[in-house]
């Protein structure tokens, strides 16, 4: 906890961050740039033909969906029982990008699930619980949006998404009960062959180090616009 | 009288008072029932299939309608202030609100739901069904709306957030509600959809309040 | 590399196209908030 602490100062995250970020950046690069070539070069998927090459950015961009949304949910618990002070900024800056993934999620198992099953959507339990994170994120954002108060806006955030956080799971276990009752499809990837798990996990570690940079820099961002802001207050009085 | 039954009629006493507002949940959800066949077809085989899902989501609909008032009077003339102050532990008094927003939105929606049914060509027996869903899940649908209520209070134009944010958490109260219906359609058991719907609803009246409480005290700048 | 995709061309592509429009634009967009800031900034404090 004091690790987390000793960060929680603005200079020394800026400090921290700005050693950190080339790296990640370049762990974005070469993880991103491997994985696409190693996942490009190798020869079609005994099952699924050329598809499998759609899962190397569905799981990705669904597990980041689900993890954002775990970050966020760490950061409201800080922010609300330790009072750090970084927490806030870290979840607001992180939630559009979950969004983000959360959305390539839906469009890639969407266009994953055509060739497959031969809809472009399917009510299958992954499917329908992403649908429902989307709007998660969508009103988590929407509530930030809508309180003035920056101190109070904060404190409802957190306090909805550690709501929804508890609710995850009930909502997952839900949507998968109605799916059996429903008789729905149920959209298993399979195994996947050898060749391909070099490509997936380096895809896999490449969304890790996107997010992590983008969220850095966000986050970056709103420390300089704070600053900002307390100047113009200061400057205004 | 104890604290909380002096709050809890007191705020019976507001619903009932404030110009009906079970007369514009039952209103509403009578329309939407009215307008879905309009919607998709008289074909009344159709609509005893659907009627479980459709009933289920216009009830939470209707019990939406009038959540954003739940803190709201009280915030806006200084009540709330003075409540959060009194020795009433402000989980009851959340309590308190959320029992009188049920009595005045679900439990009349409950009760009303039998008489749409017919509309939907729903048997008897999914007939009753969905009256005990109802029944058993409102209360769900009042616990997590006080928390988007309370989350939203301080907004003026808080009303169209707080469907946003509560929609997605009540996705399972729907799924079991409206599944045991479904169930039942089919000759089959509803038991389990019933039983996960009792606890979806006792977890949610229990622990809302708390999230809820939380969210006043944040709001009246504590 | 192998980019013949056969059949499955018209799913692969555009998943691949949106996904790098997305990641990118968001990049994109972030590193131009980041510009602003520091521009902002910057110029406030040489008051």
């Amino acid at each position: 906890m004091n690790f987390l602490f000793r960060y929680a100062n603005p200079h020394e995250f800026m400090r921290l961050s700005g050693v950190v970020l080339p790296f990640t950046v370049i762990g974005t690069a070469l993880c991103l740039g491997a994985g696409l070539y190693l996942g490009f070069s190798a020869p079609p998927d005994y099952q699924q033909g050329r598809t499998v090459l759609i899962l190397f950015i569905h799981v990705p961009a669904a597990t980041m969906a689900m993890g954002v949304y775990g970050a966020i949910a760490v950061c409201s618990l800080l922010s609300l029982v330790w009072r750090h002070p970084l927490s806030d900024i870290a979840a607001r800056a992180a939630a559009p990008l979950g969004a983000l993934f959360t959305v390539l999620g839906l469009v890639t198992g969407s266009l994953w699930g055509k060739p497959m099953w031969g809809t472009y959507w399917v009510w299958d339990a992954r499917l329908t619980s992403f649908l429902l994170l989307l709007f998660l994120y969508v009103g988590y954002m929407a509530l930030w949006n809508a309180i003035e108060d920056e101190t109070r806006a904060a404190r409802a955030a957190a306090i909805l998404a550690l709501v929804g956080a508890v609710n995850i799971p009930i909502i997952k276990f839900s949507v998968n009960w109605w799916n059996t009752l429903h008789q729905g499809e149920t959209i298993t990837s399979g195994k996947l062959a050898p060749v391909f798990l070099a490509p997936f996990l380096l895809m896999m570690a490449g969304y890790g180090f996107l997010f992590v940079s983008l969220w850095m820099v966000r986050i970056r961002t709103s420390i300089l616009e704070r600053r900002a802001r307390s100047l113009m207050q200061q400057g205004a009085a | 009288m104890s604290p909380f039954a002096t709050l809890f009629l007191r705020d019976v006493r507001l619903a009932a008072r404030s110009g009906g507002s079970a007369a514009l949940a039952l209103s509403f959800f009578a329309l939407v029932a009215t307008l879905v066949p309009l919607g998709v077809g008289a074909d009344l085989r159709l609509l005893a299939r659907v009627a479980g899902g459709i009933l289920w989501v216009a009830a939470v609909l209707a019990a939406l309608l009038s959540l954003d008032r739940l803190f709201q009077g009280d915030y806006e003339d200084g009540s709330l202030d003075l409540i959060a102050l009194s020795p009433l532990p402000l989980e009851m008094t959340a309590l308190a609100k959320i029992v009188a927003h049920w009595l005045s939105t679900g439990l009349p929606l409950t009760l009303l739901s039998p008489v749409l049914a017919l509309l939907f060509n729903l048997p008897p027996s999914p007939t009753l069904i969905l009256f005990v869903s109802l029944l058993a899940g409102t209360p769900a649908v009042s616990a997590v709306g006080a928390i988007g209520a309370s989350l939203t209070l301080s907004l003026k134009r808080g009303g169209l957030i707080l469907p946003l944010i509560i929609l997605p958490l009540l996705a399972p109260a729907v799924i079991f509600g409206a599944g045991a219906v479904a169930l039942a359609l089919d000759g089959l058991s509803s038991g389990n959809a019933l039983g996960l719907l009792a606890a979806f609803a006792f977890g949610a009246v229990l622990l809302s309040p708390f999230a809820a409480a939380a969210s006043v005290r944040l709001n009246l700048g504590g | 590399m192998n980019f013949d995709m056969g059949l499955y061309g018209a799913y692969i592509w555009p998943a691949y196209g949106i996904s790098a429009i997305v990641l990118i634009g968001v990049t994109l967009w972030s590193i131009a908030a980041w510009r602003r800031a520091k521009a902002k900034l910057s110029r406030l404090e040489k008051k």
